[in-house]
């Protein structure tokens, strides 16, 4: 079974997206904001980060920017899931190591589609 | 629904669609209709019918049909009879056809995104078709959808179902109403009316028919009639894509699957291994 981390400051959010991923058969794990996330992906990294941007402590992209430079860890796949819907944020976040970006809102077919484009179904 | 009111409209539509509407469905009729009783001026379903049965009005028919037709599509619906195009049919065609001359015909294109999926294809393989000579026609028997398509732009929801993000920073533009295709994606295209059920305007031959989630919502002798006029449109070596749910078996003898690759049809005396069948 894949391994999703959601990674969300909204608990109604994450609970939406977890119900999802149960559907998809994927190991669930959820982290509040980016430093949550990174100490999470430290101990136990997953195969895919579902990732917000904005969020208090430590944002989307510093995450993400900061997951890519770990070195000697097998990098997943990461995949944006915000309200940024421009494509100066969506060119950021590719640039920055993005595998796909879901604007929200999103269902299941849109994270079934982006997931499926990475390889993770 | 009275009765009388679903057998007419039924029958209307079977015979201006070829849609098959079961008595199970009388739901549907209503969901899909009343909106557009609404529309005219009418305060219900059964004065629509009413109106539509007296006055025969050819445009309210076709709003009719239009309402009841499915136009769910998405960019690279169900992946797979893509990546069969992009990796063993438009090489072989690419190999193959001498006169550099490539007809595609998307037989029910929806909102376009089934057309413009083959479009950003070939466009991410141009250093193949440099000097060729690419049509694709897209038709539908929806005039409202075939505007949609024509305009190319897609909400938000619709550019997140199948394309991916790199084609989306690739071929599309945000503007404050939508996401709209460019132009050179936009240009490759050419769409058009047409009604699966009357003679074919569209002369062939075409290389690549793609019929996809078509055929399912016809009745069996519908289905035989359609390929049957489909295989007259058709190369000798062309291929014909159905949907996930769609088949040639006991319907047509006009065509066999490719074995292997799900979705695709070729003519039954062609050799089925050109695209990659076993």
């Amino acid at each position: 079974m894949r391994s999703c981390l959601v990674v969300d400051d909204s608990k109604v959010i994450r609970k939406v997206a977890r119900r999802i991923l149960d559907e998809l058969s994927f190991d669930t794990n959820e982290a509040v904001d980016g430093q949550d996330a990174l100490d999470q992906c430290k101990i136990n990294m997953p195969d895919v980060v579902l990732l917000d941007w904005n969020m208090p402590v430590m944002s989307g992209i510093d995450f993400l920017r900061a997951l890519r430079a770990l070195s000697g860890v097998n990098q997943p796949k990461v995949v944006f899931c915000t309200t940024e819907n421009d494509m100066a944020h969506i060119r950021t976040a590719m640039e920055a190591g993005a595998d796909e970006y879901i604007m929200k809102p999103f269902d299941r077919e849109i994270i079934e589609s982006k997931f499926s484009q990475v390889g993770l179904i | 629904m009275k009765p009388e009111d679903f057998e007419f409209m039924r029958d209307l539509l079977k015979r201006k669609s070829g849609l098959v509407v079961n008595p199970d469905k009388v739901y549907l009729l209503e969901s899909r209709l009343t909106p557009l009783a609404r529309s005219h001026g009418l305060e219900s379903l059964d004065q629509l019918i009413d109106k539509v049965r007296t006055s025969r009005d050819a445009k309210l028919v076709d709003e009719v049909t239009d309402a009841m037709t499915t136009n769910e599509s998405f960019f690279f619906r169900d992946n797979t009879p893509f990546d069969i195009l992009k990796k063993h049919v438009l090489p072989f065609l690419n190999k193959n056809r001498d006169s550099k001359k490539l007809r595609i015909w998307c037989a029910a294109a929806s909102s376009g995104q089934e057309p413009y999926s083959i479009a950003m294809i070939l466009k991410e393989q141009s250093h193949l078709w440099n000097g060729w000579d690419i049509e694709i026609h897209a038709t539908d028997i929806s005039n409202k959808i075939i505007d949609k398509a024509r305009e190319a732009r897609y909400s938000q929801f619709e550019v997140q179902r199948g394309l991916p993000i790199q084609m989306m920073m690739k071929y599309f533009r945000q503007e404050s109403d939508g996401w709209f295709l460019n132009e050179d994606i936009k240009s490759m295209v050419k769409f058009e009316y047409m009604n699966l059920l009357e003679p074919f305007k569209n002369k062939g031959p075409f290389d690549i028919v793609f019929c996809r989630n078509v055929l399912i919502y016809f009745d069996q002798p519908t289905k035989t009639e359609v390929l049957g006029r489909v295989s007259n449109v058709i190369s000798n070596d062309g291929s014909l894509f159905l949907g996930a749910a769609e088949t040639v078996l006991g319907i047509s003898d006009h065509f066999k699957p490719v074995k292997g690759q799900r979705g695709i049809y070729v003519p039954s005396a062609m050799d089925a291994t050109a695209y990659g069948g076993v």
